[in-house]
């Protein structure tokens, strides 16, 4: 029984000393996810054969940021889907706790913006975990290499959220570029101001 | 003698009570206007170098520095937490760190949600451009998502940061760990 204490303590002991992995980190391999898209169908990054890699972009409905974002997200889809590299959205935001990004908002809200990509619904927040997705939007690129999709950049779209105009640095459009032409990426991790999504209570 | 001169002195005394309650009116409008700001903190716009700067200078209390948005819900909905924890703890500095600028140019939306939501504890307004250059001096373990809170003890160098809403007792707690 000592023993079993003893052991057990231990344990404790290593799991707690044990860093928490928060996600993903550029250069990490992602796993692939079945969530359920604004038409219904289930979607795997699967179902893109010939893709290069992905835009995977946290994201949500009501959001500031992701309304300040949202035709520049459309734009990214337009430019980089013809290359390769199809934006897919993904919304993670517990509906209980913010009633505007429902699985019947998000099909409205698609339908309105004209969206050309995925949006899915992450009902358990099990994908937002996996990758480490903390705020919307939150931009994953992920290239194929080897027939694995390795993640190439975690973070901003771009560097002025307010101003579009007044943007000097496109962050996502500079890493799928190099991606495209085999160069390597100038900034892989950029940080941004955007609103914490909305976590089911634990 | 002068008949007329007591009729004359009634409308001077008219016009004398008249500009006393002018004057009163005046007064009491004054006040109205004062009343809420005494009541309420005023917003100051601050530089990110400024805003470490005053974190540094507190060297008694424990500082809770809470940021923000006034679009932002659980921020909305945590801010009561904070309040409280003002009134109640004397040996404790609450700053409400505003981030409305990165997408509003306009401070004065948060000050004058400051002032409708009567709110006590100090609120700073940040003025910086391109938040990927600063999120790190702040805390180098937060993404940028808000609501965030970063509780600073100076005395011992202590230090939590949390990135999600707060519930009931978790700033006690977070207080407790820094002491």
């Amino acid at each position: 029984m000592k023993h079993l204490i003893f052991s057990s303590l231990v344990l404790m002991a290593l799991v707690a000393g044990v860093p928490i992995r928060n996600g993903y980190e550029v250069g990490d391999i992602a796993t692939d996810f079945k969530l359920k898209n604004v038409d219904g169908k289930m979607v795997s990054l699967a179902n893109w054969k010939d893709a290069k890699g992905f835009i995977v972009i946290f994201d949500c409905n009501t959001c500031p940021y992701s309304k300040a974002y949202n035709e520049r997200i459309i734009r990214l889809n337009t430019k980089y889907a013809v290359l390769g590299f199809p934006v897919l959205a993904i919304n993670a935001n517990d509906p209980s706790e913010s009633p505007g990004d429902s699985f019947e908002k998000m099909v409205d809200y698609s339908k309105k913006k004209g969206y050309t990509f995925p949006y899915l619904m992450d009902e358990t927040q099990a994908v937002a975990k996996a990758f480490g997705a903390t705020n919307t939007p939150h931009i994953f690129v992920l290239t194929r290499t080897n027939n694995e999709l390795k993640v190439a950049y975690i973070g901003t779209i771009d560097d002025n959220a307010r101003n579009e105009a007044a943007v000097t640095k496109k962050y996502v459009e500079e890493a799928v570029d190099a991606l495209l032409i085999g160069k390597s990426i100038p900034t892989t991790k950029t940080k941004a101001i955007g609103c914490g999504i909305r976590w089911k209570d634990a | 003698m002068h008949p007329q001169s007591p009729n004359q002195e009634i409308p001077n005394q008219k016009k004398r009570i008249r500009l006393v309650l002018k004057m009163r009116i005046a007064a009491c409008m004054a006040l109205l206007l004062i009343i809420p700001l005494c009541r309420a903190q005023t917003s100051d716009l601050v530089t990110l170098d400024g805003l470490q700067q005053l974190i540094q200078a507190e060297k008694e209390k424990i500082q809770v520095l809470n940021f923000w948005a006034t679009w932002c819900g659980p921020c909305i909905k945590e801010l009561p937490l904070l309040e409280k924890l003002q009134a109640d703890f004397k040996e404790v500095r609450v700053r409400l760190v505003s981030m409305d600028m990165d997408l509003d140019p306009d401070p004065d939306k948060v000050r004058k949600f400051v002032l409708r939501k009567k709110i006590h504890s100090e609120v700073l307004i940040l003025n910086e451009k391109n938040p990927g250059q600063w999120i790190d001096r702040l805390d180098k373990n937060w993404s940028g998502a808000l609501p965030a809170t970063l509780v600073v003890n100076n005395k011992n160098g202590k230090r939590k940061f949390v990135e999600r809403e707060l519930h009931e007792g978790e700033l006690e707690k977070l207080i407790a760990e820094v002491k």
